[in-house]
C-alpha cells in the first residue's frame, strides 16, 4: 500500500496565530483517514494547505508522491474536495453545477456520467432544480458529487456531516465507506465528532492548537484504563455526598449539572454502580462517553481539564 | 483555457442580475431617442442658439441617425463605466462571497490563468454591452432618423462630415470605448481581489472614477499638465477625436481624416498601460493571496 499524503512539518502563521504548528502525518492508499480536533484546531487550515487555498509558512506536502507546491496541476487534477460548506452556484441547477466543476476539472462529461453521478447521492429525481432551492444536506451531497464527479483517487471531505440530520449523517456515512471499500479510494475526513470517526476511519489523528496531539487506529488510540464515565441520578447532592466519602472520590473529574463524570478502567463500571446501589443512590444512567472533549479530558488530570474545556 | 472562458461566461449570462445594464442602456437610449422623435427641433435651437442669428440651419437635415447617435453617446459613455463595474467588481469578490472561489481554485489550472479569464469575461461583457448600446444608439437611431450629413458643434465652429464617411468613425469611436470602458472594468477586477461581496468593489470603482472625472475635468493649471495627463479618467473621452477631421484650405473637412491621431493614439495607450497595470497587479495579488472565504 503506498503513501498519497505525506505531510512534514507543516506550520501555518497568521500575524499572531500560529494556526498549524510542525505537524506532520501521512495518509495511506485506499484509507479512510480520521482528521479530528475541536473547532479552530488548525484543521480547515492544514486542508486548506492540502488544496493549495493557503500557503504554507514552512514544511513540505506531497501528494501521490509529487511535491504540491511543483506539480499542483497534476495533483488537483486526482484530488476531490468539499471544504467547510458546500457553497455552489446557487442561480444554477444541481445538474449544471456538476456539468460545470467537472469540466473544470478537466473532464468532458456526458449527460449520463452526471446523471449517474447525481443518483449515487440521491439528487437524480432534483436534477435541474436550482441549488437555492435546496436543503443543507443536499447542498452537501451535491457538494459531494462535485468532489467526486471526476473520478478522483483521493477525496478530502472537511466537517462532511456539519449542518446535517441524524438520516443525512448516517448517508454520508455509508457513502464514505462505499467509496473506500468498493471504488478504493483514499479519503481524509476531518470532523470534530470523536464517535463518528470511530465508526469509519482506519486511522485517526487528533490535533489541537495546530499540534499533533495523538495518532493512530481507534484501538491505539482508546486505553480503556482511560474511559470517560458519565452518571445520572435522582438526587445529584446525596450522590455527591456518597461519592465524595467513598473510594470512588479519586476518579470524580467534574460535575455537569445534575450529572457527574468520572474517569476510571471500563473494568471498574459494575463494581462502582454496585456500590452506589448498595449505598442507596438512585441511579439513572451510567455510560462511558466518547467524544473529543471526552478523549481529551482522559488525556488530562483534574486540573488540567478545567483549563482545557472551559476555555 | 478556451473552455475556462465559455465557462465563465456560461455563469455571468445564467445570472439574472447581468441582464439589468443591458435593460438601463435600452431605457436612456430609446428615452432619448423618443424625446428627440418628437422634439428634436427644439433642442437642437437650444444647442445651437448661438449660430441660428448668423446662419440658416436645416434642422431636418441636421436631425439624422448620426447625429442622435453622438448626443446618446455624449450622454451614456459617461455612465456605461458605472454599468461595467457593477459586473467586473463582482468577478472575484461575487465568488468569495458565495464561497465558490475555493472551489475554483482548487480546480486543476493556475490562479494566473482563472485570472485572466475572469477578466476576459468581464472585458466580453463590456465589448457585448457597447454592441448593444451601437444596435440601440446608432444602427435603431439610423433606421428612426435616417441618414445624412453629419454636423458637430466645436468651439462655437459647425463641422460637417459627409454621411459616407462618418460609420467608420463610429466604429472607431466603439472600439476606442471598449479600451476607454475595459480599464475601469480592469480597476474594479483589481478591487473585487481584495473584498469577499462585490459591493465594495463596485461602490469603490465608481467612488474612483467620480473623483478622477471630477479632477479631469477641473480647468486648474497646476494640475492641467502634472496629474490629468496620467488620469486615466483623461483620455476615456478620446472617442470624440474620431469624429473631428483636418480641414483643407478652405475650411472644409476632409473625408478619411482625424484632425489629431497621435493624441488619440497616445490617450490608447495610456488606457492599455492602466490595464495592463491592474490586471498584473491583480494577478501578483492573487498568486498570493490565502483563500480564507
Amino acid at each position: 500500500m503506498s503513501t498519497i499524503i505525506q505531510v512534514k512539518e507543516l506550520s501555518k502563521r497568521f500575524r499572531e496565530l500560529q494556526a498549524v504548528d510542525s505537524l506532520s502525518f501521512s495518509v495511506q492508499e485506499a484509507d479512510i483517514y480520521g482528521f479530528l480536533g475541536q473547532n479552530g484546531a488548525g484543521k480547515s487550515t492544514t486542508i486548506r494547505m492540502l488544496l493549495t487555498l493557503i500557503a504554507p509558512t514552512s514544511g513540505e506536502i506531497e501528494i501521490f508522491g509529487m511535491n504540491l507546491r511543483t506539480h499542483r496541476r497534476e495533483i488537483l487534477r486526482r484530488v476531490g474536495a468539499v471544504i467547510e460548506k458546500p457553497d455552489l452556484y446557487k442561480y444554477l441547477t444541481a445538474y449544471e453545477n456538476l456539468s460545470l466543476f467537472a469540466r473544470m476539472s478537466g473532464i468532458s462529461p456526458t449527460s449520463r456520467l452526471l446523471m449517474d453521478q447525481l443518483e449515487q447521492v440521491g439528487l437524480a429525481e432534483r436534477a435541474h432544480s436550482k441549488v437555492k432551492t435546496f436543503s443543507q444536506g443536499m447542498k452537501q451531497r451535491l457538494g459531494i458529487a462535485v468532489a467526486l464527479v471526476h473520478n478522483p483517487d483521493l477525496v478530502i471531505l472537511d466537517e462532511p456531516t456539519n449542518g446535517l440530520d441524524p438520516q443525512g449523517i448516517a448517508d454520508i456515512r455509508n457513502l464514505i465507506l462505499h467509496l473506500s471499500r468498493h471504488l478504493k479510494k483514499t479519503l481524509l475526513v476531518s470532523s470534530h465528532l470523536l464517535s463518528e470517526m470511530e465508526l469509519i476511519a482506519g486511522r485517526m489523528l487528533i490535533i489541537d492548537k495546530g499540534k499533533k496531539i495523538v495518532e493512530g487506529g481507534a484501538a491505539e488510540l482508546f486505553d480503556p484504563a482511560q474511559t470517560i464515565v458519565e452518571l445520572d441520578t435522582t438526587d445529584p447532592s446525596f450522590t455527591a455526598e456518597k461519592i465524595g466519602y467513598s473510594i470512588w472520590q479519586p476518579f470524580l473529574q467534574e460535575r455537569q449539572g445534575g450529572k457527574f463524570i468520572l474517569k476510571m478502567d471500563k473494568s471498574r463500571i459494575p463494581a462502582f454502580t454496585q456500590d452506589l446501589v448498595t449505598q442507596g443512590v438512585q441511579v439513572l444512567a451510567i455510560r462511558p462517553r466518547h467524544s473529543l472533549e471526552d478523549y481529551f479530558l482522559s488525556l488530562t488530570t483534574a486540573n488540567q481539564h478545567v483549563e482545557a474545556f472551559t476555555n | 483555457m478556451w473552455k475556462l472562458l465559455q465557462i465563465e461566461l456560461f455563469k455571468i449570462f445564467r445570472r439574472p442580475r447581468t441582464y439589468i445594464p443591458f435593460a438601463a442602456i435600452a431605457a436612456m437610449v430609446l428615452i432619448i431617442q423618443l424625446g428627440l422623435k418628437f422634439d428634436g427641433r427644439s433642442y437642437l435651437e437650444l444647442m445651437m442658439s448661438s449660430l441660428s442669428d448668423s446662419f440658416y440651419i436645416p434642422y431636418n437635415m441636421i436631425m439624422n441617425g448620426y447625429l442622435v447617435a453622438f448626443v446618446i453617446l455624449n450622454t451614456l459613455l459617461i455612465q456605461v463605466p458605472l454599468l461595467v463595474a457593477l459586473v467586473a467588481g463582482d468577478t472575484v469578490a461575487g465568488e468569495a462571497n458565495m464561497g465558490t472561489l475555493r472551489l475554483l481554485v482548487t480546480r486543476p489550472f493556475s490562479r494566473t490563468q482563472l485570472m485572466l479569464v475572469k477578466f476576459g469575461a468581464s472585458v466580453i461583457y463590456t465589448i457585448l454591452l457597447l454592441v448593444w448600446m451601437a444596435i440601440l444608439a446608432l444602427f435603431l437611431s439610423m433606421l428612426l432618423f435616417g441618414t445624412n450629413d453629419m454636423l458637430i458643434a466645436r468651439n462655437n465652429v459647425m463641422e460637417q462630415i459627409r454621411a459616407s464617411d462618418v460609420l467608420w468613425r463610429y466604429i472607431a469611436a466603439f472600439g476606442y470605448a471598449t479600451v476607454a470602458l475595459s480599464t475601469v472594468a480592469a480597476l474594479a477586477f483589481l478591487l473585487s481581489i481584495f473584498a469577499e461581496n462585490s459591493i465594495g468593489p463596485i461602490v469603490s470603482t465608481i467612488s474612483i472614477v467620480i473623483v478622477l472625472t471630477i479632477l479631469s475635468e477641473m480647468r486648474i493649471p497646476l494640475y492641467d499638465n502634472t496629474i490629468k495627463p496620467w488620469l486615466f479618467t483623461s483620455h476615456m473621452l478620446a472617442w470624440k477625436g474620431f469624429f473631428y477631421s483636418r480641414s483643407n484650405g478652405e475650411g472644409a473637412a476632409i473625408p478619411g481624416t482625424v484632425e489629431n491621431l497621435p493624441a488619440i493614439l497616445r490617450s490608447l495607450g495610456v488606457l492599455l498601460a492602466y490595464i495592463v497595470a491592474f490586471v498584473t497587479a491583480a494577478i501578483w495579488i492573487f498568486k498570493k493571496k490565502d483563500i480564507l472565504s
